[in-house]
């Protein structure tokens, strides 16, 4: 590597414990409750449910084992979920490539070189019926990871059960649907703010009448940690835009008691073990205080803060990468020990590419030793009552809370976003780590400590997506235009367009009906972004 | 303290920080930027999904004295290339370009055979990012 610095010989080889939390929070170095008094964490199941939403913890219902998959055609990413389903998977995890995340054909220029490179194509309704073939929707649950076309392919999930006599009200799983940190850190977003906010809206709404077993949002602070955030950060900015959600619903006149059931949260686990089991205890904790004091909800499961969690992510490195192994299943670990509802963990070539069938398994295999071997399963918050792990929450949930009242004194999460405030915000933070990293500060072993010579720098095997994949696409994609109904797509797409015009009419009827007439994502959103525009991003640096 | 040109080695430089293609992944992009920035450069950064026509127009039309282009989706290859096309066909080709992201060590080398100055993935520390394009422009 010819990057090689004189500045790595004056970095420290054995870095130091250090003395806080990687939020910044000092630690003491022994905790007694003489010295550091703790609040009374209550019991796991009641409010606020700072020791978990369940009264028996895992006895109950294991966590969902949800490996994030998805590449090239339909056809190609079928096969990986049945080899998943195969190997004990739980549940599936559709990632979807960068046109159907941004609402573009795969036959538009900007979406040629990009399709089926990060997730699968799904375009309209003939691919995920491909997709999920010989799966079936009532058994299994699904997650999409899909934000700026959510509503889209919720819709079109709910075709796809249509069509193969699924009853809708059986369907399980998650879209992520939660804009607002798109436009801090994912980029997907599409339309403007106030449409999105719609959008999503329609969604929830629509699923509280029609799916009530699926969650339509998981409002998720993953991408903004994954950006630079902080743990507590990571945290206060997710539950800032979860009670922008919350506003938008009640102003639609949705009722919190109602909907608040179905709101679903997702989170990074990183290398810090028991700041990320404060993290979460104390983000339970806020959420259920906040619902019943903010908004009145009296209906103990509207005031459970469930959520999911990816293992790994830029904790990941590259250098020595089955080091990577390693920290997933410690970052698994954690992720039990603070009471998740589903997990992902990252493959070790995570840095690298999508994961072979090998570095898949091997992820997948680690959270199964995790549940099956380790016996950390068995009893509910087994941390909990311990000195450090409650003096830790509750000093994480003092910073997350002031973190909040940031936010709000800016004028709440809508503003600061609009106004770019928290991407800018993030970007410093990023630089910030980044510059720890390089000067050592912050230790990852073979990146900026106990590196070597020969140390390895790749993984063996190298995946890499079918270069004919995007050939197949397209021509399927020009299949399913001669196949279907013309008027009838035409028909629909009006309609969707004129409901689009109507301030507050749920969209979610018409976009299933598009769906059912095979109009593309493409020709859904053109017709929106007619009526609503696209998001001009604030660009601040 | 006065920036020297060991604080500020890109004192003077005009460079413009890119987005190609439609991935949304830009900390890199950011950081990198801010980076470029405290080393004394004069940074303009592009925003998200930008076509390669579009960052070519930019470069010449601000005059710059570098093009970064960071790209985390996989297609660096084809985004990579057809930015050098596009440059070439302003007569900008003479303007380095390099790149950041995910990028397998054998795209590395092709990306470099193209003609691609400097290859940084996320590992690399900053004070080689910076050292290497103060090179590229000395």
């Amino acid at each position: 590597m010819n990057h090689r610095s004189t500045e790595a010989e004056t970095r420290p080889v054995v870095p130091s414990v250090g003395t806080a939390v990687r939020s910044g929070i000092e630690v003491p170095v022994v905790v007694d409750p003489q010295n550091f008094p703790f609040q009374d964490p209550g019991r796991p199941g009641e409010f606020p449910f700072t020791r978990g939403i369940f009264p028996d913890g895992y006895r109950g219902r294991l966590w969902t084992m949800r490996q994030y998959s998805g590449f090239g055609t339909a056809e190609e990413s079928n096969e990986r979920y049945r080899f998943l389903l195969e190997r004990g998977q739980t549940g599936l995890s559709v990632a979807l490539d960068l046109p159907t995340q941004c609402g573009l054909d795969p036959t538009d220029p900007m979406a040629r070189p990009e399709i089926g490179k990060v997730g699968v194509s799904l375009s309209n309704l003939s691919e995920m019926e491909i997709l999920f073939r010989g799966i079936d929707l009532s058994r299994i649950s699904t997650s999409f990871t899909i934000n700026g076309t959510a509503a889209i392919l919720y819709a079109m999930y709910i075709a796809c059960a249509d069509r193969t006599g699924v009853p809708r009200e059986k369907l399980t799983g998650t879209i992520q649907n939660d804009i607002l940190k798109e436009y801090v850190a994912r980029g997907t977003w599409i339309f403007p703010v106030r449409p999105s906010m719609r959008l999503i809206s329609d969604t929830i709404l629509f699923g509280n009448r029609e799916t009530p077993r699926f969650n339509t949002i998981s409002i998720a602070g993953a991408h903004m940690r994954d950006a630079g955030c902080t743990a507590a950060e990571e945290m206060a900015y997710t539950l800032a835009n979860g009670l922008a959600y919350v506003d938008e619903l009640i102003r639609r006149g949705g009722d919190a008691d109602r909907f608040a059931k179905r709101l679903s949260f997702f989170f990074y686990v990183h290398m810090d073990l028991f700041e990320e089991v404060a993290k979460f205890r104390a983000g339970r904790r806020i959420w259920a205080r906040l619902l019943k004091e903010r908004y009145g909800v009296t209906d103990p499961k509207a005031q459970m803060f469930r959520f999911g969690v990816v293992c790994g992510g830029s904790s990941l490195v590259a250098p020595q990468p089955y080091n990577n192994v390693v920290r997933v299943a410690i970052e698994t670990m954690a992720a039990v020990l603070s009471g998740a509802q589903s997990i992902f963990t990252c493959a070790l070539d995570e840095p690298f590419q999508i994961p072979t069938e090998f570095s898949a398994e091997l992820a997948l295999r680690t959270q199964q030793i995790v549940a099956y071997e380790s016996g950390i399963a068995r009893t509910v918050d087994p941390l909990g009552g311990g000195y450090f792990t409650e003096h830790l929450t509750d000093e994480m949930e003092k910073r997350i809370e002031s973190l909040m009242a940031e936010v709000e004194a800016y004028g709440g999460a809508v503003k600061a976003i609009e106004d770019g405030w928290l991407q800018l915000r993030i970007a410093h933070r990023a630089h910030e780590r980044k510059r720890q990293i390089d000067s050592g500060e912050l230790p990852v072993v073979g990146l900026n400590c106990f590196r070597h010579e020969d140390q390895t720098a790749a993984p063996e095997e190298v995946f890499s997506v079918d270069p004919q994949a995007s050939r197949r696409v397209l021509e399927k994609f020009d299949a399913i235009r001669d196949r279907r109904d013309a008027a009838e797509v035409e028909r629909a797409l009006d309609r969707l367009e004129q409901a689009a015009a109507v301030d507050d009419e749920n969209l979610m009827p018409y976009l299933i009906e598009c769906c059912h007439a095979y109009a593309t994502v493409g020709e859904m959103v053109a017709r929106l972004k007619k009526q609503w525009g696209e998001f001009e991003e604030p660009v601040r640096l | 303290m006065k920036p020297t040109t060991e604080t500020a080695p890109l004192r003077g430089k005009r460079i413009l920080v890119a987005k190609p293609g439609l991935d949304g992944h830009d900390v890199g992009a950011k950081v990198v930027a801010l980076a470029l920035r405290d080393a004394g450069a004069d940074v303009i950064y592009t925003g998200l999904r930008k076509t390669p026509g579009y960052i070519a127009r930019v470069a010449v039309d601000e005059d710059v004295d570098a093009v970064g282009l960071s790209i985390l989706s996989g297609s660096h290859n084809e985004l990579v290339d057809d930015t050098l096309e596009q440059l070439r066909s302003l007569q900008a080709d003479d303007i380095p370009v390099f790149v950041g992201g995910t990028i397998p060590a054998p795209d590395q080398e092709r990306l470099r055979e193209r003609g691609v100055r400097g290859v940084f993935t996320s590992e690399i520390p900053l004070a080689d990012v910076i050292a290497t394009i103060a090179r590229m422009l000395s």
